[in-house]
């Protein structure tokens, strides 16, 4: 069993039940990641990628059908603890998030210092709301945000501010990992490059680790060590970040990455004919063939994930 | 103006002011939302320009002005040499133009089949017999690649994926032959693989009826692909409009350099370096900044100067046109005066 590195996944599966039969969100994802680095997790909507940020942190709508799967943290078996002590024991103490449109997600009627020092309280971590209040000033520091804003509420804040107030709530705790979904993709161009520089120096000082669930490549560029590309629920391509970007694999990841457009270079843009399957009724074989243009007889059954270029994966038959 | 020039106008935006008044219980008058500030602009016949800028810096306000939905304070609009003012003119200007919205869910109606959407504006434009109607609709249909076209007439918009949609959207703008799109973000809710897409459909029907394009966009690295020219607004004015290549390779205004030294291209290196980004947030409307509006957040802000005039356009290379003191030929002179002073 691989439960060396800080988070490791193997063979995780998230159903949900509908009238029309069971949604297959996250369907048999690997992924592991070292301490002290950052997976993007990158992928179009609809694949599954909030859905898996979801399933690692057991935060769950009640219509699950199937929840299966080995996530281990830290060589710890989460999938083996009962709700309550993963609530106690992981959620916010050892894994945080930050939600998509973070900043909406804060609590309209409550100062923005005391929604950070929250989590500090109910985990035991600080003895009083004074103290607690002292370690959310520390990390507004951190992000950015002035230590006069704790007495504010989030109407007062632009959109900036807050989605750093959001950050803050996830960095109090000191966890070990830090789920962002979404972080930017409401923001302005400026504001954007702002938060990614706060999300770098503590990644840098803290030697903090991220899962970076995005649609944006471009973006995803500014924090990624190691990259996973998500396609109907399943990922197709792991790489490090430096291999990915110069040389994707997978012929869904090539497309992809050829359809971003860039700023500083002239290329010729490509997009992806067709849209993706639907996951309640995924297609037998590989579920990128429809709309692959190197698709051959072999992609009928469905690819194993192929190690290429030494610690590369793909699950594509081409690489077979 | 001369004449030859005045020929490749389609539209002339003068002067164009639109101001929102804030009131307090109703009817205490406090101030105005300056959403567009003294806006002027040239668009020829079958280009396509590009209004960039953060959310906030007036660009939708821009477009919505333009297509009349919003009526300017001040200012005019002239539309193929005509200035459009008044009811009679209105209506002749907006069956000449059309609008591609950002949503396109949002912008379907959703108890209305494809054949009904797309009459709509043909019926209420008088166009008959139903014949005529019909015919019209299948070419618009066809030609932005909702094919085979008798499959889509009855679909309601959620039968449609959300390329779809929006193609729905495109086809809707075009069906009475306009001579302006307007498109507002018109791919920002979609994505990356299907974007290009959309795009790649504008252009092709620009060129094909030498459509003038105006593509309000925050997201510059598309730009180049799809336009001419950019305009650059802040705070509710144009502070630099260029060709788009002499805007990628030199920017002049220090905003347009910001706005683009924050923009990534993919590249793992990115992962290594700290961007430079001006602190600060882009200024309240009610009361914008004197003189320049980026002054207070500006790199290169010179006291005595910026913060005292609204800097008119300077040209500083042949085209591209910037609202900035830095390249006021009589820079040097006003410096030291300033200094004086």
């Amino acid at each position: 069993m691989t439960s060396n590195g800080l988070l490791s996944v193997k063979d995780l599966r998230l159903y949900f039940r509908t009238l029309k039969g069971p949604v297959q969100a996250v369907d048999g994802v690997d992924l592991t990641l070292r301490g002290g680095r950052t997976v993007v997790v990158v992928g179009e909507s609809g694949c599954g990628k909030t859905s898996l940020g979801r399933a690692i942190l057991r935060l769950l709508p009640r219509n699950v059908q199937k929840y299966t799967g080995q996530i281990w943290l830290n060589g710890l078996d989460m999938m083996s603890l009962s709700d309550e002590q993963f609530r106690k024991e992981i959620r916010w103490v050892r894994l945080a998030m930050v939600p998509q449109a973070a900043m909406n997600s804060l609590n309209p009627v409550v100062r923005v210092g005391d929604q950070v020092a929250e989590p500090l309280l109910i985990h035991g971590r600080a003895s009083s709301l004074e103290e607690a209040q002292k370690s959310a000033a520390e990390v507004f520091n951190q992000v950015g945000v002035p230590i006069d804003f704790l007495d504010r509420y989030p109407f007062e804040l632009s959109g900036g501010m807050r989605q750093r107030v959001a950050l803050a709530m996830a960095l109090v705790t000191q966890p070990d990992l830090i789920i962002l979904d979404e972080p930017t993709s409401a923001l302005d161009v400026l504001t954007q490059a702002n938060i990614m520089n706060v999300l770098k120096t503590i990644k840098k000082e803290l030697g903090m680790s991220f899962i970076l669930i995005t649609h944006d490549i471009a973006t995803s560029s500014e924090l990624a060590d190691d990259a996973a590309v998500m396609y109907a629920g399943q990922v197709v391509e792991t790489s490090r970040a430096d291999q990915f970007f110069r040389e994707p694999l997978h012929p869904y990841s090539r497309l992809l990455m050829a359809s971003v457009p860039t700023l500083h270079e002239d290329k010729a843009l490509g997009f992806i004919p067709g849209h993706p399957p639907s996951l309640i009724n995924p297609p037998k074989g590989c579920r990128f063939a429809d709309r692959c243009p190197s698709r051959f007889d072999k992609c009928s059954e469905e690819p194993p994930l192929f190690t290429v270029e030494g610690d590369r994966l793909v699950k594509c038959w081409l690489y077979a | 103006m001369n004449a030859t020039m005045a020929d490749g106008v389609l539209l002339s935006v003068r002067g164009l002011h639109t101001w929102f008044e804030l009131r307090r219980w109703g009817f205490i008058r406090v101030g105005h939302v300056r959403a567009l500030d003294d806006v002027s602009f040239e668009l020829r016949r079958g280009e396509a320009v590009a209004v960039v800028g953060e959310s906030g810096s007036g660009k939708s306000t821009l477009a919505k002005t333009i297509l009349g939905l919003h009526l300017p304070t001040k200012g005019e609009i002239v539309f193929d040499g005509r200035v459009v003012h008044g009811q009679e003119d209105l209506r002749w200007y907006r069956s000449r133009v059309g609008y591609v919205q950002q949503d396109p869910y949002g912008a379907l109606p959703p108890f209305m089949p494809v054949q009904r959407i797309l009459e709509e504006p043909l019926l209420v434009n008088g166009v008959a017999p139903k014949e005529r109607r019909l015919s019209r609709i299948s070419k618009v249909l066809d030609e932005v690649k909702l094919t085979p076209v008798e499959d889509f007439l009855p679909r309601f918009p959620h039968m449609l994926s959300g390329g779809q949609q929006q193609r729905l959207v495109v086809a809707r703008a075009m069906i009475l032959e306009p001579q302006l799109i307007v498109a507002d973000e018109p791919v920002s809710m979609l994505d990356a693989s299907v974007r290009v897409e959309i795009l790649q459909l504008l252009r092709g029907l620009q060129a094909r009826h030498n459509l003038s394009v105006i593509y309000i966009t925050h997201d510059l690295s598309t730009v180049r692909y799809f336009c001419e020219r950019v305009f650059v607004m802040y705070a509710g004015k144009i502070i630099e409009q260029a060709p788009v290549r002499q805007l990628v390779e030199t920017p002049r205004h220090p905003y347009t350099q910001a706005l683009l030294a924050a923009i990534p291209d993919p590249d793992p290196t990115n992962a290594a370096r700290i961007r430079a980004v001006p602190a600060g947030e882009p200024p309240s409307l009610l009361h914008p900044p004197s003189g320049c509006r980026f002054h207070p957040r500006c790199p290169s802000y010179m006291k005595g100067i910026c913060e005292v005039e609204v800097p008119p356009d300077f040209e500083p290379s042949a085209g591209q046109l910037v609202a900035c003191y830095l390249y006021d030929p009589s820079i040097e002179q006003l410096r030291s005066e300033a200094s004086r002073a």
